[in-house]
């Protein structure tokens, strides 16, 4: 590991100013961050804590917007009785990764900031385009079982390991941030992320010292149905291979709304509006979520290992729809 | 660096990187925290801080100087039952994940108690009873080699009251 200097700012603006230096990182829980540092592939000279930034809490505003401390912990969050009440698939989601000991420390920024877990970016040596800029990437023809299928590109098939960003996704969380200027930023969650291009390197639209104060999640619709399922290798404490995260609400026997995410698919969670637009005003049938997958399928890439995804994601959205639209369907 | 660990106060010099699990071990000879994968998925360096369980060894020491650290030497009289429940049901073979398997059960039986969840708990709002189904996803952060796993799930039932 390399040498750093640390300091732990007591108020958002020193730290976003602290934040902005060369080679400065935050650190709030630090579970990936320290793990990628004792691995010399994160190589931060400066660490600002920001767990004296007062941003744990979880919040409900009067107007019925939930409002989540960047620091808040995922075992807090999913434990919140407001969370588990209306938002159930975040729940699940942050419940689904992990483990016990990780979700105590681990943050709500801090999660959906992890880095990917491909084997070359952690590797240290294989030649990899996030970690080394130019070198190439070994997933493309290496041993690619866990890769994306969706929005990569040659330069990069890594896939971004959130469970609870899935579910954030589906539930359109906004991104609150403190800009080194002092400026409050808002940010989508689907825009936070980039996809990866040529720069599989440059993962978020974050700019430098742009500090994560809350996430932002709207009341779900009333009556909206929600599921969060994985699906992976082993029973618990595993990355998705596959995850669906959906809400959707019914009108009259038919779709009245729906939002879908997924995990493992892609190098963000991954997001398609076209999928969800083909879902409303159906009635639920096999025939209207078949349509959906094909939709959601149209342009996925299997490249060898990774190619049992896409059947996989198949029968686990039409799961999760069956699931959602008819009545006594759910597991 | 000035530490709160098993109710004593400790004056640590220590480089800025050492890890909470390196200072236990290396520094205040606190051997009871096992180093297994370094990486934070075996759960064998699991400590309390605060009450809660973590893996310390994903812990920069640095960050936890106003925190209350109890070891697997610290557990004191709150702890006997686990570990005799340890005992009873012969749940190790070679020890080297008990004292992380025994942190992480207490922290685990104080998150029940606080009504918390975990993703096998079908009613998400009901209040969580623990049961070996909920104990085995609850334990998932410590892996046992020897797979002791039945006798570990049977030790913490029988620690918590509910044992078969």
């Amino acid at each position: 590991m390399n040498l750093f200097e640390y300091s732990r700012p007591e108020d958002p603006s020193t730290a976003a100013k602290a934040g902005s230096a060369d080679g400065a990182s935050y650190i709030a829980g630090g579970t990936n961050l320290v793990d990628l540092m004792k691995l010399g592939i994160a190589r931060p000279t400066r660490l600002v804590d920001v767990n004296r930034l007062d941003l744990a809490k979880i919040e409900w505003r009067s107007d019925g917007v939930l409002r989540i401390g960047a620091a808040a912990r995922n075992s807090n969050l999913a434990a919140d009785p407001g969370v588990r009440a209306r938002f159930p698939m975040l729940s699940r989601a942050i419940l689904s990764g992990a483990s016990g000991q990780i979700r105590n420390v681990a943050s709500t920024a801090g999660n959906l900031l992890q880095r990917t877990r491909c084997p070359y970016f952690y590797d240290g040596v294989s030649p990899c385009n996030k970690r080394e800029p130019g070198k190439g990437c070994s997933a493309t023809d290496g041993f690619n079982r866990i890769h994306a299928i969706l929005g990569a590109t040659d330069a990069c098939i890594a896939t971004h390991p959130s469970d609870m960003a899935v579910a954030l996704l589906a539930l359109g969380a906004t991104v609150v941030t403190l800009k080194a200027d002092g400026q409050t930023g808002r940010i989508a969650l689907d825009d936070l992320y980039r996809l990866p291009g040529d720069t599989p390197n440059i993962e978020t639209n974050l700019k430098s010292g742009e500090l994560i104060t809350h996430v932002e999640l709207a009341a779900p619709p009333s009556g909206a149905r929600q599921i969060y399922r994985k699906v992976r290798d082993r029973a618990s404490f595993a990355f998705a291979l596959v995850s669906v995260g959906g809400i959707v609400a019914m009108e009259n026997g038919r779709i009245a709304s729906a939002a879908l995410a997924f995990g493992g698919l892609a190098p963000k969670p991954w997001r398609d509006p076209e999928v969800e637009q083909l879902l409303v005003g159906q009635a639920p049938s096999t025939e209207a979520f078949e349509a959906a997958a094909d939709c959601l399928l149209k342009d996925a890439k299997g490249r060898g290992d990774n190619s049992f995804k896409i059947p996989l994601v198949r029968r686990t959205l039409i799961a999760c729809l069956r699931d959602l639209t008819i009545d006594g369907a759910e597991a | 660096m000035q530490f709160n660990i098993n109710g004593q106060t400790h004056e640590v010099e220590a480089d800025i990187r050492t890890s909470l699990l390196d200072l236990l071990r290396d520094h205040l000879n606190l051997t009871g925290s096992k180093k297994g994968c370094d990486h934070g998925q075996c759960g064998a360096c699991t400590v309390l801080v605060n009450g809660r369980r973590i893996n310390s060894c994903l812990a920069l020491a640095v960050m936890h100087q106003d925190d209350a650290i109890t070891t697997i030497e610290g557990v004191g009289e709150a702890g006997r039952p686990m570990q005799q429940a340890f005992v009873d049901h012969d749940a190790f073979q070679c020890g080297f994940c008990t004292s992380g398997q025994i942190c992480s059960a207490l922290g685990m039986v104080g998150e029940v108690k606080a009504g918390w969840p975990s993703l096998v708990t079908a009613d998400l709002e009901a209040t969580a009873v623990l049961t070996p189904e909920e104990a085995r996803e609850r334990m998932s952060g410590n892996i046992c080699r020897c797979a002791a796993y039945p006798n570990i799930i049977d030790a913490v039932m029988d620690a918590t009251g509910d044992g078969r």
